[in-house]
């Protein structure tokens, strides 16, 4: 008895650290903007109880906008990034010579810093002298250069192609792993059965990723929901709001315009959708699991 | 006992479709930084002028030149860079090789709830705690140095270092440090000596993506809680290429470049191990 108490004690010793850490830089920030949400906080020195009153003012017509296009960018960039990221990694799964190098070759999206493939981008967008628009041109499909960036629906799905560029490595090797953790005996009884490469791919990979590609979906969802580095480089949710999603807005209005209250509202309500999107990953990867096991 | 060969032996249009699926796909991954590397070797006047030429006629590494010239607090930046991602690894590593061992090994009351805790804490960007973030740096003093990067840098990687390195350790078995225990040494020890050394090559890919991670959110808090140049890490200092009039292209992505050489030259080598530890940790999950 006193030997499981004293490995209890070590477990807790052992974590305290991380968990401590955690709480002050994490925990304690969301408890911080929970309340000053609740306040008029700005650069005054005076911070005053206003109640619901950023909660009133956040849902207005245009908000209301910012949240449904949130919504329909993270639904594409994810739906993107799942089709393009499985097609990598089904291709990258053959075994054919050079595997091993395309492989290495898919992740410098993921390695290189953020804000440098962001630039590549901004660069190839440019609207007079980018990639894009003189290859568009000079194949004739468009008579005059485009700037992608400066027109509302195109800069919205430039921000996704983007995102979707960034965050495709990453769902390929996840689903490359998937594909090697399906047992091979599988494979080689269709095999014997005389089933084609096609049939196999359609009735054994494909059902058996399932499971991987919900997963992936739900993770990559979060992190798509989170993005800012990407949209604030490159239209810093311009032209005309178009690109202006939920977590621009917030930075906006609480580190841009030091409206710290109103932007903690916004940033509850982001929580709050997070929180909706977790909990549905807990649940749907619990019975996953679950249902793997049976 | 040919059987798995004989599977993957492929016929020559599949090959051919194989090839051209890989070649679209990398192209769409690898497009920006052809581009962007044609362009470090453009002169100005060729990359601002009509009609778009893709190939560099006359193309020189000058760019790589005048870059160091043009923003001087470059080669800081880079150091900046790597100086923040360095500590931020050290930290997290002390922070989260003694927590996933006790994920991995002990059974104890909240073991579920706490770990499920650390990953919905994944899944909070730093953007959404800013302005506490903000405040909380203020009134550490901390703002406009190197802790105002590092401190929050160090929180947003802990959880998802801790998940890997979980899985990782349990995958060790558990008779090997049952038997030093049952010895007689000591927890402590046991960790040290027995779990430490099986476990490096998982505890080098935590560290290889703590540092990538760290290196690839340097953007937003270094925008908000930092002004001071000298310490701006490279992707905020990188916008010292934006001119007044307009952006100087060639040097911003010679200096691009330049920057991220050093962690591919360092990735390449440790790619191998990279892909493995991944998908070890990504499939158990």
């Amino acid at each position: 008895m006193s030997v499981r108490r004293s490995t209890v004690i070590f477990a807790w010793i052992l974590l305290l650290p991380a968990v401590l850490y955690v709480t002050v830089i994490v925990a304690y920030p969301l408890v911080d903007t929970f309340i000053l949400s609740f306040t008029d906080a700005s650069l005054k020195k005076t911070t005053k109880w206003v109640g619901t009153a950023n909660y009133d003012n956040i849902f207005n017509a245009t908000f209301a906008e910012v949240i449904i296009r949130t919504f329909v960018w993270t639904a594409f960039s994810v739906a993107i990034k799942m089709i393009i990221g499985t097609f990598g990694a089904v291709m990258l799964n053959a075994a054919v010579p050079g595997r091993a190098l395309f492989r290495v070759l898919t992740m410098p999206p993921w390695i290189v810093p953020m804000a440098i493939g962001i630039f590549m981008w901004g660069w190839m967008y440019n609207g007079q002298f980018g990639m894009i628009s003189g290859l568009l041109q000079n194949l004739g499909l468009v008579s005059g250069p485009v700037a992608f960036l400066a027109h509302g629906s195109t800069a919205f799905w430039a921000t996704i192609i983007t995102d979707v560029w960034i965050g495709v490595p990453l769902v390929t090797l996840y689903m490359l792993a998937s594909m090697q953790a399906i047992p091979q005996d599988l494979y080689e009884a269709a095999w014997t059965d005389g089933a084609g490469r096609f049939y196999r791919f359609r009735r054994i990979t494909l059902p058996l990723l399932v499971p991987s590609m919900i997963t992936m979906s739900m993770l990559s969802l979060i992190a798509t929901f989170n993005s800012f580095d990407i949209i604030w480089i490159l239209t810093q949710g311009g032209p005309n709001g178009d690109t202006t999603t939920m977590i621009i807005d917030t930075y906006r209005t609480a580190i841009g315009s030091k409206k710290y209250g109103e932007g903690a509202a916004r940033a509850v309500l982001i929580c709050i959708f997070l929180s909706i999107f977790c909990i549905t990953y807990f649940r749907v990867t619990h019975r996953l699991a679950s249902g793997e096991s049976r | 006992m040919s059987q798995p060969a004989m599977i993957n032996r492929y016929r020559w249009y599949e090959l051919v479709g194989i090839y051209a699926g890989i070649f679209v796909f990398l192209s769409f991954i690898l497009a920006p930084f052809v581009e962007g590397f044609l362009v470090s070797l453009k002169p100005l006047s060729l990359l601002f002028s009509s009609p778009y030429r893709f190939w560099p006629e006359n193309g020189s590494f000058e760019a790589y030149r005048t870059m160091w010239v043009s923003v001087p607090g470059f080669a800081r930046y880079i150091f900046n860079s790597f100086f923040v991602s360095f500590i931020v690894t050290a930290v997290v590593l002390a922070l989260v090789v003694p927590a996933a061992y006790a994920f991995a090994r002990f059974r104890f009351r909240g073991n579920g709830a706490l770990l499920g805790a650390f990953l919905a804490v994944n899944m909070f960007s730093g953007a959404v705690l800013l302005i506490p973030l903000f405040r909380l740096m203020r009134s550490m003093g901390v703002l406009n140095t190197y802790f105002a990067m590092i401190v929050p840098g160090v929180a947003f990687l802990i959880p998802s270092a801790i998940w890997l390195l979980r899985t990782y350790m349990l995958r060790i078995p558990r008779e090997l440090d049952e038997a030093a225990f049952v010895d007689g040494a000591s927890h402590f020890y046991t960790l040290r000596r027995v779990i430490l050394p099986i476990a490096m090559p998982g505890i080098t890919v935590v560290a290889i993506t703590t540092f990538i991670g760290s290196y690839a959110q340097q953007f937003i808090f270094a925008l908000t809680f930092n002004s001071k140049t000298e310490y701006m890490p490279l992707p905020v200092g990188l916008f010292a290429y934006f001119g007044r009039q307009e952006v100087v292209w060639n040097e911003l992505m010679a200096a691009s470049f330049v920057g991220i050489a050093p962690a591919v030259i360092v990735i390449f080598f440790l790619q191998r191990y990279l892909v493995s530890g991944l998908t070890a940790g990504a499939v158990k999950q």
